[in-house]
């Protein structure tokens, strides 16, 4: 490529010059390389976002509309299902919301928020699904899936052995991805628009080519099949585009086709996949090297370039999924986590912070606040402080936006990472990640005591070895014991997720988000734990206090009495801390020790996102008083009402973790009020960036950060477990919220909101 | 001079994310000992001097440092109770922060000013709680008089140290405007003020004072309306004082 400089007296000109005019070529012209591209013709930004444009009058109305129709789809489960049609990139046809408004098109089916169904992930999740919202299978559909064509779920259950149903049923593995989409698969959509569609099925021929090998073993023919499908993917994108009036085989011309290519491979991927997590990627740096184009060519103005965005954002807050009940019912809600990593620094220290960067987040306001798309900033101290002071306002104004440290993850994936999900940090368009939901550690720990039967049941799920029979526990004997059975629970584990990935990419295989992927992609085994801190502080009671064990007729324990203080996680004492350190360590080298699927790397998080409370009610008493059923404390937060230094010393233990051994990602949850974060609106921005700033020194690798407005806190009074350090401080007072009165905490809500009439 | 291990104080407890008492965030240390009996306290735990737990000023100093990274931009506020009834122990501590580089705040009562000069030297800011300024109604709030706290104050100005007035304003106790004038008008002469803080009075202590089985007075007593708040303001501010409520 050869760039020029357009003549300022022929603005118009543009139409006819090639899609890559005024970019500056690099490694990336000649070869997939968007990470390139993106280093070479990107305009960092360090100014404040005094430039935005607020919404027009159009995306004013589109969204309204989309309002109406979410607010019907509330009130009715879902809006509409199509029960007949097998979801796939060219099954449906153009679907719109307002034609003559919108301005980047394309939806999932033919209608928005109409629902398909994607029956290769298991059909009877399928059948389930639209019963429960009152509609019937087409009898064709359910034939084809049940007599002629199997699905993953059931290749799956084949293969189980009667160890993993146990272990399933029991609960101490759960949330596997053996009925449903694996997801956390991130396609670097961003190929399509900066090659067009024609280039990239060139590339993956050459693949293919290459794989033209002596010896064609088995990785080398699951390969080839792969990438045969890859391509008959890339071509029905094609074809989707078409029928919306769009050619995608060539690049992207402009600031608009940028945006709706972008958009179009996206919608393809959630066309074909019901995944747990549909995440996006990191695109808002890469547009706005089109953005900036344009400006410069005077194409679009501000307020056209938002406009885009913003209509592109509704899309993404209209992606749905058919789903039952439980799985909503376990995530609180019907999540599809269409996360959009925004920020970082470059490994040249540029920050990656663009206009764009700030045009995204202010779709937060545009569009009013929402949890979709999931937008996640990568932090870290040397984002330029304007920008940092801007995703402050917009955490304490919105809620809606998690940090996660790019200081601790660019020396591991690079900088053009992107996180899938939550918290799995991947190098975009170069790994992928086997998701493996997560064991139930806090349940391993009764199994320990209980000689591997459940404490519920009483059902022998872990081989049988002599229980702990002794009145008091003793630390020793109790460590010697679960060391065993986190060695067996990580072996188990692992077999299990081997079985759900090989049937999955035999069943379900992502065709087009791996088609957005490079030939020879990273592969981690992404196992996850939950129930850290109920454990850390149950080991640290047995250390420190005395734990009496009662036990029922049968002699399972059933439940512990605490003699005594010890010290609790999450008040940045070393005593427990470590215990917590030393588990996901301990726990971590288990796994690295297990055989792995396609020889995919064994990862763990510390994750549980909302069900952390169902994780709660499958698990019995536990030894540092909490109750059976009682919920656990979200990630790797301490339990709630056991912190009492405060925030800071809060943080301070879960930044103690280490991020080498918990690789997926370390979640955190931190909710505040705003008044708690200073008494002016300078003052809350000035010291939650601190809190970040502080936070991620220490090596923190996640934050959600909640500040809390009213319906929050109405919702905290009726869910306590779900705002375990909720703190509310007036002049020189701290109280944590969930142990005020009812009265108080009434109270508090409205002397936060300044509401006295 | 003695080793810093040797000095030992009595605190209640600390708060690592004080966002409210100085500027950025603050790692708060509430001493235990008041002589004051201010009848809206809400840390009617942190009276007696024997209570709470022994810590020496090491101890402390290793805690404060693991969290070095949250205040950069804030530092450490002794609070309490009257920290300055624990002066050895407050000024080795303070003394201590500063020769760290962290900043260091004093949340006090200015009623102990015979034993404070030393202490202030460590303090890069003082939080001076002057509770009211008719002398009658001081002593109604906190059984003890003002005229300790005046002085203080006047000190304060004449070693130029930047201060933050702070008063609480509680509803029928308070709140009369000669009261709130007075104070204003005080204040006005002091060089030394950066602002003045007005809070608005709250129940959220109450608790404390039945744990501890104190008769608590301020039962029917209502927080400040927003327009009270707002005139009480309005009197700093037309003398030309930055006020603030919070």
């Amino acid at each position: 490529m050869v760039s020029t400089i357009l003549e300022a007296s022929h603005p118009t000109s543009a139409p006819t010059l090639s899609p890559w005019q005024d970019f500056k070529p690099g490694e990336w012209t000649d070869q997939v390389d968007v990470r390139n591209f993106i280093q070479t013709n990107y305009t960092p930004y360090t100014g404040d976002e005094q430039f935005l444009a607020g919404a027009t009058a159009r995306t004013q109305q589109l969204w309204q509309q989309v309002a109406q129709l979410m607010q019907q789809e509330r009130q009715q489960g879902i809006l509409d299902a199509d029960t007949a049609t097998v979801s796939g990139i060219t099954s449906h046809a153009p679907g719109y919301i307002d034609r003559e408004r919108e301005q980047i098109v394309g939806l999932q089916t033919d209608r928005p928020l109409k629902r398909a169904i994607m029956p290769f992930g298991g059909i009877r999740v399928v059948k389930s699904a639209l019963e429960a919202y009152g509609y019937q299978l087409d009898p064709q559909t359910e034939e084809i899936f049940t007599k002629y064509r199997k699905t993953h779920n059931e290749g799956v259950f084949d293969a189980y052995t009667r160890d993993m149903r146990l272990a399933r049923r029991s609960g101490i593995i759960t949330g596997l991805p053996d009925a449903y989409g694996r997801g956390r698969i991130i396609g670097d959509y961003r190929r399509v628009p900066l090659y067009g569609v024609d280039f990239l099925i060139d590339s993956k021929k050459l693949q293919l080519q290459s794989l033209e090998v002596a010896g064609i073993d088995e990785s080398v023919i699951q390969l080839r099949e792969e990438i045969s499908e890859q391509i008959r993917a890339l071509q029905e994108l094609k074809q989707m585009a078409q029928s919306y009036g769009f050619d995608i085989s060539q690049p992207a011309a402009n600031a608009r086709e940028a945006v709706q290519w972008l958009y179009f491979a996206y919608l393809g991927a959630v066309k074909e996949q019901n995944g747990a997590a549909m995440s996006l990627g990191r695109v808002s740096t890469f547009l706005d090297i089109y953005f900036e184009r344009d400006l410069q060519r005077g194409i679009y103005t501000e307020a056209e370039l938002q406009e885009m965005l913003d209509h592109f954002v509704m899309k993404l807050r209209m992606v749905r999924f058919l789903r039952t009940p439980d799985y909503n019912e376990l995530f609180s809600g019907d999540p599809t986590w269409v996360t959009e990593s925004i920020a970082g620094i470059g490994e040249d220290g540029r920050p990656l912070v663009t206009k764009t960067s700030f045009r995204v987040l202010h779709t937060l306001y545009t569009l009013g606040a929402a949890p979709e798309p999931n937008l996640t900033v990568l932090w870290s101290e040397q984002l330029p402080e304007t920008f940092k002071q801007y995703c402050a306002k917009v955490s304490v104004d919105t809620s809606s936006i998690q940090y996660e440290n790019d200081d601790l993850m660019r020396p591991v994936y690079g900088d053009d990472y992107g996180i899938a999900c939550c918290v799995s940090a991947m190098r975009i368009g170069k790994q992928m990640q086997f998701f493996g939901a997560r064991a139930n550690l806090a349940k391993a720990l009764l199994y320990a005591i209980n000689g591997g039967k459940d404490e519920k049941s009483g059902e022998q799920i872990a081989p049988k070895f002599e229980p702990i029979t002794s009145d008091y526990l003793n630390y020793d004997e109790v460590m010697a014991k679960y060391d065993q059975m986190l060695s067996w629970l990580s072996n188990l584990y692992i077999n299990t997720l081997n079985v759900i990935h090989y049937m999955h990419d035999k069943y379900c295989y992502e065709r087009l988000e791996m088609a957005l992927h490079d030939r020879d992609v990273y592969r981690t085994m992404a196992c996850g734990v939950a129930g850290l801190s109920v454990v850390a502080d149950a080991l640290s009671a047995i250390k420190y206090a005395k734990v009496k064990v009662l036990r029922n007729a049968e002699g399972l324990a059933v439940d512990y009495e605490v003699e005594g203080d010890y010290p609790k996680y999450g008040n940045n004492d070393n005593r427990v801390d470590q215990i917590a350190v030393t588990l996901v360590e301990t726990f971590m080298d288990k796994l690295r020790q297990q055989k792995t699927y396609r020889n995919s790397t064994p990862t763990q998080s510390i994750l549980t996102i909302t069900s952390n409370v169902v994780y709660g009610k499958k698990t019995g008493s536990t030894p540092d008083g909490r109750k059976a059923g009682v919920p656990f404390a979200p990630g790797a937060n301490p339990m709630h009402g056991r912190d009492g230094k405060g925030a800071v010393a809060s943080l301070a233990s879960v930044a103690k973790l280490p991020y080498e051994h918990a690789q997926d990602g370390i979640s955190n949850t931190f909710s505040i009020v705003p008044a708690a974060l200073g008494k002016t609106e300078v003052d809350r921005k000035t010291n939650l960036a601190s809190l970040l700033d502080g936070y991620f020194h220490d090596g923190g690798h996640h934050l959600n950060v909640n500040v809390l407005q009213r319906e929050m806190l109405l919702d905290a009074i009726d869910h306590p477990e779900r705002y375990p350090q909720l703190t509310i401080r007036v002049s020189g007072y701290a109280v944590n919220f969930i142990k005020l009165t009812r009265e108080q905490q009434l109270d508090v809500i409205s002397r936060t909101f300044h509401e006295r009439f | 001079m003695p080793t810093s291990t040797s000095i030992s104080g009595r605190i209640h407890s600390v708060e690592t994310c004080g966002t409210v008492d100085g500027p950025g965030i603050r790692f708060v240390v509430f001493m235990q000992g008041c002589p004051l009996r201010c009848l809206y306290c809400h840390n009617p735990d942190c009276r007696q001097l024997d209570a709470g737990k022994p810590v020496t000023v090491d101890e402390l100093m290793q805690e404060i440092q693991s969290y070095k990274s949250y205040l950069r931009k804030g530092g450490v506020t002794v609070s309490g109770g009257e920290p300055l009834m624990q002066p050895d122990f407050v000024e080795e501590l303070l003394r201590r922060c500063q020769q760290e580089g962290i900043h260091t705040a004093l949340d006090t009562s200015g009623y102990v000013l015979a034993t404070s000069k030393s202490v202030l030297k460590y303090a890069d800011l003082v939080l001076l709680d002057i509770k009211s300024f008719d002398p009658q109604i001081y002593t109604n709030v906190t059984s003890v008089s003002i005229v300790p706290t005046l002085n203080f104050a006047r000190y304060l100005n004449e070693i130029h140290k930047p201060t933050w007035i702070r008063f609480v304003l509680v509803p029928g106790l308070t709140d009369a405007p000669h009261n709130i004038e007075g104070l204003a008008d005080f204040v006005a002469t002091l060089s030394n003020v950066e602002k003045v803080e007005v809070l608005p009075f709250h129940k959220m202590g109450e608790y404390k004072w039945e744990q501890l089985g104190y008769p608590y007075q301020l039962q029917e007593t209502q927080p400040p309306t927003s327009e009270l708040i707002e005139q009480t303001l309005n009197i700093f501010s037309s003398r030309g004082i930055p006020a603030l409520a919070g």
